[in-house]
């Protein structure tokens, strides 16, 4: 399994510059390599390890932390379906028991073909259209049965690429600029 | 608070609610007519997060305004303003800026990590009006001598991440952020920093922890501020972003016209974000103390009402860490100080509306199980209690429930804050192991019938078919 290509280490190396502390890039740099994968291949946390100066256990008892960072690989789409206090009044396991009929899986679970799969989340703070639904954490109007119906038609035919990218909160995520006070802060960048 | 009014419940109950509300898009009001709106001006606004938009409507005027005062003029604004930290805690953002430590380097950390149940307000405002709070962090920076500023963004907010990176190379190209601010001699870089998912990267020497590519694990108190001991060790102000949003105004109108809104210390104005059964969820930019909580869930340019005209049952005023209100605290004022002085707290400002249909015990699971999700794992009572109590309501919920649980529930709530008292007690790192109890606690004071009448009848009276689907689990 290869790590980081070429155009994510250029990126990778431009995020570090930024930070007066190397290790504070390591969760970008997660999102980064994820963004190239779908998901943070042993590969990627190493190369990661090495970028940040840290080891690859560091990195990885670092990624298990956190509910985003995936280190085995997910659907193509990954849909979040917030059963939280509000989206729970307003219906959310109904519509959660709808999606689990409709795509054959339970939370945490991948359809067969890859496409799909499927979390119970947490708040998505998108309390006032509950349930709320995110796709590829990209907000989608599927609060009821036949909405999601037709939104999974849509994935499928692959008509949503333009609104929902395909992996990577990060993926449209662009600094133009790197740090320009630095000199007159004082504050030592990383190299 | 009055006995469940049960035969009715009973009865009332639709068998099958279907998803029922499809909700205006976060809906704002400034209540009253000659209000001015502090922080939501530009929402609605056409592609209210670009730099041209920002600019046409006065943005960035505060900037060049603050960079013509010595930054303790700025503070002093701020100071007068008597603003409250908007992120739950409600510490007064002038006081806080005062504690800072001595030292060359500084940091200003902005905490838009919003995962707190039932609040959305801060999604809101980085993706609609994303250079206000670019404005609001140099404007802050510049008063605190910060060297660099973080803005933590949660990281499921794919795009306020983009709207706000893409305002940010504006800003830059402006000259509103980076060297030589607006040709001064006040120079400034910020950094937008995403988050990875996670509660309780929120606490903000948790996220202080995310920032260091760390796990979010809160620290150990003392010392009890950032502000002595932050970010790399170094004297940092966390605040959070709507804090942050209504700096820019502050400075621009003086603090004086911002402390005659409101009333006592609840100056200005509030988002709250309004949820759960009423006819017009969504968030409300309202006058402090001037409005009640009857106002925000009924006036009609407000909540609306209770969906379906329902009854009221109960609210929750500020979160779910904040103990719940029953139909008689409906006259309160929206005010930190009434609030509290009945027993609870405007916290985040989110307001989640539950009507007669509803079933306490559910919700009261549902926190919990949330809770037991996103406890970091350090501390016992937090990790342990979440789990058992979660267990404990999830076995009554689906009618394996003992009479004795009822107060098997209470004692592991005291187990984790002792007293069960408000505002509650902590044995823990941080708060969000007392944040626990309290749903617990109301849920069985205001309604200990109901939880009987679950054990009784060996399940959920209220909507078989709502919760015949297995409850799903960890
Ligand atoms: C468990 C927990 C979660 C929190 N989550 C948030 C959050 O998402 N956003 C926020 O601004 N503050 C949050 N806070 C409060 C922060 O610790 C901190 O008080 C706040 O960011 C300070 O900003 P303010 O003074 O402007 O309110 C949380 C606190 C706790 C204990
Ligand atoms: S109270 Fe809970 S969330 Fe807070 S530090 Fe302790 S275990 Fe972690
Ligand atoms: S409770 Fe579901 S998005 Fe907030």
């Amino acid at each position: 399994m290869s790590g980081l290509n070429p155009e994510t280490l250029a990126q990778a190396k431009q995020l570090l510059s930024l930070y007066p502390h190397r290790r504070s890039a390591l969760i970008p740099l997660c999102h980064l390599a994820q963004s190239q994968d779908g998901w943070l291949t042993r590969q990627a946390m190493c190369d990661i390890a090495e970028l940040v100066g840290i080891t690859p256990a560091e990195v990885l008892g670092t990624v298990s932390f956190y509910e985003m960072f995936h280190t085995e690989p997910i659907g193509r789409y990954l849909i979040s379906v917030c059963t939280n206090i509000s989206c729970m009044l307003g219906g959310a396991y109904d519509l959660l028991d709808h999606i689990k009929k409709r795509l054959k899986v339970s939370p945490d679970g991948t359809t067969s073909d890859g496409l799909f799969t499927l979390q119970e989340a947490e708040c998505l703070a998108g309390c006032d259209k509950g349930p709320c639904v995110t796709v590829n954490h990209r907000y989608v109007d599927a609060n009821t049965s036949d909405t999601f119906d037709a939104l999974v038609e849509q994935l499928k035919a692959g008509s949503l690429e333009d609104t929902i990218p395909v992996h990577g909160v990060l993926i449209r995520v662009k600094r133009e600029r790197g740090r320009e006070a630095v000199k007159d802060d004082g504050v030592e960048v990383a190299t | 608070m009055s006995k469940p009014k049960k035969p009715k419940q009973t009865k009332q109950v639709p068998t099958k609610q279907t998803p029922s509300f499809k909700p205006p898009t976060a809906a704002l009001a400034t209540h009253g007519p000659e209000l001015p709106k502090i922080v939501t001006s530009r929402i609605g606004v056409e592609n209210s997060y670009t730099l041209d938009t920002f600019l046409n409507t006065g943005g960035y005027q505060g900037l060049k305004k603050a960079l013509s005062m010595t930054p303790e003029a700025v503070s002093e604004q701020v100071m007068t303003a008597s603003l409250l930290g908007r992120g739950g805690a409600g510490f007064p953002a002038g006081r806080k800026w005062s504690m800072l430590g001595q030292s060359p380097v500084k940091y200003l950390v902005v905490n838009g990590d919003e995962s707190e149940p039932a609040t959305f307000k801060d999604r809101m405002l980085v993706e609609n009006d994303p250079h206000q709070l670019i404005e609001g962090t140099v404007i802050t920076a510049y008063a605190i001598g910060a060297v660099l500023a973080f803005i933590y963004i949660r990281g499921e907010f794919a795009l306020a991440l983009e709207r706000l990176q893409a305002a940010l190379n504006e800003a830059y190209q402006h000259g509103a952020v980076g060297k030589s601010i607006f040709g001064s001699s006040v120079s400034l870089d910020i950094i937008v920093q995403p988050g990875a998912g996670a509660y309780i990267c929120g606490e903000e020497t948790a996220l202080l922890e995310a920032l260091e590519g760390k796990r979010g694990f809160p620290r150990i108190k003392p010392p009890y501020f950032p502000a002595a001991v932050g970010l790399y060790g170094e004297p940092t102000i966390v605040n959070n972003v709507e804090t942050i949003s209504n700096i820019p105004w502050i400075v621009k109108n003086g603090g004086a016209a911002f402390r005659r809104l409101g009333e006592g210390n609840s100056t200005g104005t509030r988002l709250f974000a309004l949820s759960g059964h009423v006819k017009r969820p969504g968030n409300y930019e309202i006058e402090m103390a001037k409005n009640s909580f009857e106002n925000i869930i009924y006036d009609s340019d407000l909540g609306g009402g209770i969906l379906n005209d329902h009854e009221l049952k109960a609210f929750i005023p500020g979160g779910v860490s904040s103990p719940w209100f029953g139909p008689e605290h409906l006259g309160l004022p929206l005010s930190a100080e009434a609030v509290g002085q009945a027993g609870s707290m405007l916290g985040s400002g989110s307001i989640v509306v539950m009507d007669h249909t509803t079933c306490i015990v559910r919700v009261a699971w549902r926190i919990t199980r949330f809770f037991h999700r996103e406890s970091c794992g350090q501390c016992t009572p937090c990790r342990e209690g979440a789990g058992w109590l979660e267990k404990i309501l999830h076995r009554i919920e689906s009618g394996a429930g003992k009479e004795e649980d009822l107060d098997l529930l209470m004692d592991v709530c005291d187990n984790i804050s002792p007293g069960i008292i408000w505002p509650p007690a902590q044995t823990t790192i941080c708060p969000l192991g007392p944040s626990i109890p309290p749903s617990i606690a109301s849920g069985i004071k205001m309604f200990r019938d109901e939880f009987l009448i679950h054990v009784k009848e060996g399940g959920c009276p209220i909507s078989d078919a709502r919760h015949s689907a297995e409850v799903s689990r960890v």
